[in-house]
């Protein structure tokens, strides 16, 4: 029990500090890295409550995919750390006072204005009844039966992203070398060597 | 519980669009940019056959766990949306073919988008809604944007992406509600939640608020309009002939389903929602149009304008009030695609044209064309006794029946001020100086098209049995 609350505490600092020099550092590459950072943090935190296919796909998809996109945006967009700071003491008080806002609500959820916070008990009556059966095979046993036809569809619609990413965005541009394997091995020696008089200090035009 | 045949069997429109539709992509794919007559052309008849299989032999019931269901409405729905969506394929050849971009992937994107609306029309759940209306709207705007490199179509593929969006936020955060206090997303749940005294709990009334935000976005209703003119636009023509119609109809239909289906309980609250959109609707449809000289824009504007109609018979939650949609979006979705027949075939010196003012003299350049036209504004105006006026009358009828005669009053009134300038259109075409005449062109898809859709309308006062029968069949599916 100790050794959980401690790596709690170890995960929650360190994902706090990487969100606070996400936003601090001065290199937008660094700031992505710390995100990355972030959130195999808060995967490790998600692994400590037992939600071990939430931890799974936040690192997939959060790290695999999501913050390497950024990172490309990033070093393809030549961005100036300063230009975008500019703004800062102007948006200043609209951001603090969302921050305040939400915390505000944080606070009611957990009960502090009074009212019962909710217990890990009534959340469990709430949500599904799983039991003892760990996530990723509750989720695993229901997706190809009694879901398997929003399985399916979900497919098509990502069939349809790819079509529509390729129709609107391949070109043919004329002049482009294309490897054409069959063609490239059968080309006969006369047209793919040539034997040239070099003389000396001449070199190879 | 497990998957059964029976599962199967009632998805096979669907299985069957959705096979086609990837076997056409691996043919196109493999054969590069010659293969797009063929793929069109084989989209098409897979619609239409998809159309015929939901009838042959006909089966209702619900499916994979209930997430998917079939009855008499949303067969009906689903086979007017896929005749829509199949005749507006092959009337895009000959606009793509002049920008150049005629290419396999628009018959295909078109083709899934038919199969998103067929899930959406067959939803039972709040999450296969959600699925299907993603692949509907993710497929609509890779079509909007499709002339990629005109500015304007870019421009109407990102402002519909970026609104799009926004309104699948307002939905599922309406979802999210609901699902949160009636502890279940299937309609069933819901339903079964808000009989058991869930439906006071305000909760549920913001979710339904939000949800039906979210539907009248995609049915493009007062006040979340705003995308309407400005998609339909920039959208390449035939892309927004296809906006016009198969969208509509498959929206509407869902907005039917989740409002008579889990939400029938809270009757006097969306009741109220729907009357204000709808007025709202056929008010600004009125006037927005009056001064448009865009005729794209203008049919956007017609099209909010009907949608408001529409909406009027979704509020009468009465059987007659569903039959009166049904019976309603048959007809526009012929007086439409014919009024977009004809507008693809505006073209001068090879040039396509859309102002309202090109078409000066066409009565007199183009007669069959000029008379076509003038048949579809007077219809769209709903002048007897052309099929629009049934269409308007029966709405209209449905709604007093409810007493909803304000509402009902209202929109007489609008139809009055709209009808002005669908006979502007009419007015130009006979009665202005004939400007430098359109280019002749050849007996194509598109006057065919207009023309069969001319004598339809024209000629519907003769036998409208069989578009009533259907509607009162689909109907009836409602109200058991």
């Amino acid at each position: 029990m100790l050794l959980q609350a401690l790596a709690f505490y170890l995960f929650a600092f360190v994902t706090i500090a990487a969100g606070a020099m996400v936003v601090a550092s001065r290199n937008p590459v660094y700031s992505v890295l710390f995100l990355i950072l972030a959130f195999f943090n808060a995967a490790a935190l998600f692994l400590l409550i037992g939600a071990e296919f939430v931890a799974m796909i936040l690192v997939i998809v959060y790290v695999g995919a999501v913050a390497v996109l950024f990172l490309f945006v990033v070093m393809m967009l030549d961005i100036k750390v300063a230009e975008l700071r500019e703004g800062f003491l102007k948006y200043a008080p609209i951001g603090s006072l969302i921050g305040i806002v939400l915390l505000a609500e944080i606070l009611l959820a957990l009960g502090v204005f009074g009212g019962g916070s909710p217990t890990i008990a009534t959340l469990n009556q709430a949500g599904a009844h799983v039991g003892s059966v760990e996530n990723t095979r509750a989720i695993g046993r229901v997706l190809y039966t009694q879901y398997f036809f929003l399985f399916q569809s979900a497919g098509v619609v990502l069939l349809v992203a790819m079509i529509g990413a390729i129709v609107l965005t391949l070109r043919r541009r004329p002049g482009v070398r294309r490897q054409r394997v069959a063609e490239q091995l059968y080309r006969p020696k006369d047209q793919a060597i040539a034997v040239v008089k070099v003389p000396t200090r001449g070199g190879v035009s | 519980m497990p998957i059964g045949l029976e599962s199967w069997t009632l998805a096979r429109p669907e299985i069957f669009l959705a096979a086609v539709t990837a076997l056409l992509l691996l043919y196109g794919v493999l054969r590069g940019e010659t293969s797009a007559a063929f793929v069109s052309v084989a989209t098409t008849v897979a619609l239409l056959v998809t159309a015929v299989l939901i009838f042959t032999p006909y089966r209702e019931g619900t499916a994979f766990s209930s997430l998917f269901i079939v009855d008499r409405l949303t067969a009906t729905m689903k086979v007017l949306m896929l005749i829509g969506a199949a005749i507006t394929i092959p009337m895009s050849r000959a606009y793509f073919e002049r920008v150049k971009v005629w290419r396999f992937e628009y018959p295909i994107v078109v083709s899934l988008a038919a199969l998103g609306m067929m899930l959406m029309i067959s939803a039972n759940d709040l999450m296969s809604l959600y699925v299907g209306l993603e692949l509907q709207s993710l497929s609509l705007y890779v079509i909007a944007a499709f002339q990629r490199d005109s500015i304007r179509s870019t421009e109407a593929g990102i402002k519909y992406f970026v609104l799009g969006s926004v309104a699948s936020g307002m939905l599922l955060f309406g979802a999210s509600l609901i699902y949160g206090f009636c502890g279940g997303t299937a309609f069933v749940q819901i339903s079964r939640a808000l009989l058991e005294g869930k439906a006071g709990e305000i909760g549920v009334i913001v979710g339904l608020v939000f949800v039906v935000a979210g539907l009248a976005f995609k049915i493009a209703a007062v006040p979340f309009h705003m995308w309407t003119p400005d998609v339909y636009e920039g959208s390449p023509t035939p892309v927004t002939a296809f906006f016009a119609v198969a969208p509509k109809i498959a929206a509407l239909s869902l907005t039917i389903s989740v409002l008579m289906g889990p939400f029938k309980p809270l009757f006097p609250q969306w009741q109220q929602i729907i009357v204000v959109v709808s007025v709202l609707s056929m008010a600004l449809g009125a006037f927005a149009a009056l001064r448009q000289p865009n005729i794209k824009r203008l049919m956007a504007y017609s099209s909010i304008g009907n949608v408001g109609y529409i909406l009027l018979g979704v509020a009468a939650g009465s059987e007659k009030g569903i039959q009166s949609v049904v019976f309603y979006l048959g007809i526009y979705l012929v007086m439409t695609l014919g009024s977009f027949a004809v507008i693809l075939l505006m073209k001068r010196r090879d040039m396509m044209v859309e102002q309202v003012n090109d078409l000066a003299g066409l009565g007199r350049t183009h007669p069959m064309l000029a008379f076509a036209m003038m048949v579809f504004m007077f219809s769209l105006a709903g002048i007897p006794p052309l099929a629009g006026f049934w269409a308007k009358l029966y709405v209209f009828m449905a709604a007093i029946e409810a007493k909803l005669f304000w509402p009902a009053v209202l929109g007489v009134l609008a139809s009055v001020v709209a009808s002005y300038y669908y006979l502007r259109i009419v007015k130009v075409m006979y009665f202005d100086e004939p400007a430098e005449a359109l280019d002749a062109s050849a007996f194509g898809v598109n006057r065919a098209i207009a023309f069969v859709a001319a004598v339809i309308v024209a000629a519907f006062s003769l036998a409208p049995q069989p578009l009533s029968l259907v509607a009162a069949a689909a109907a009836k599916g409602l109200f058991p």
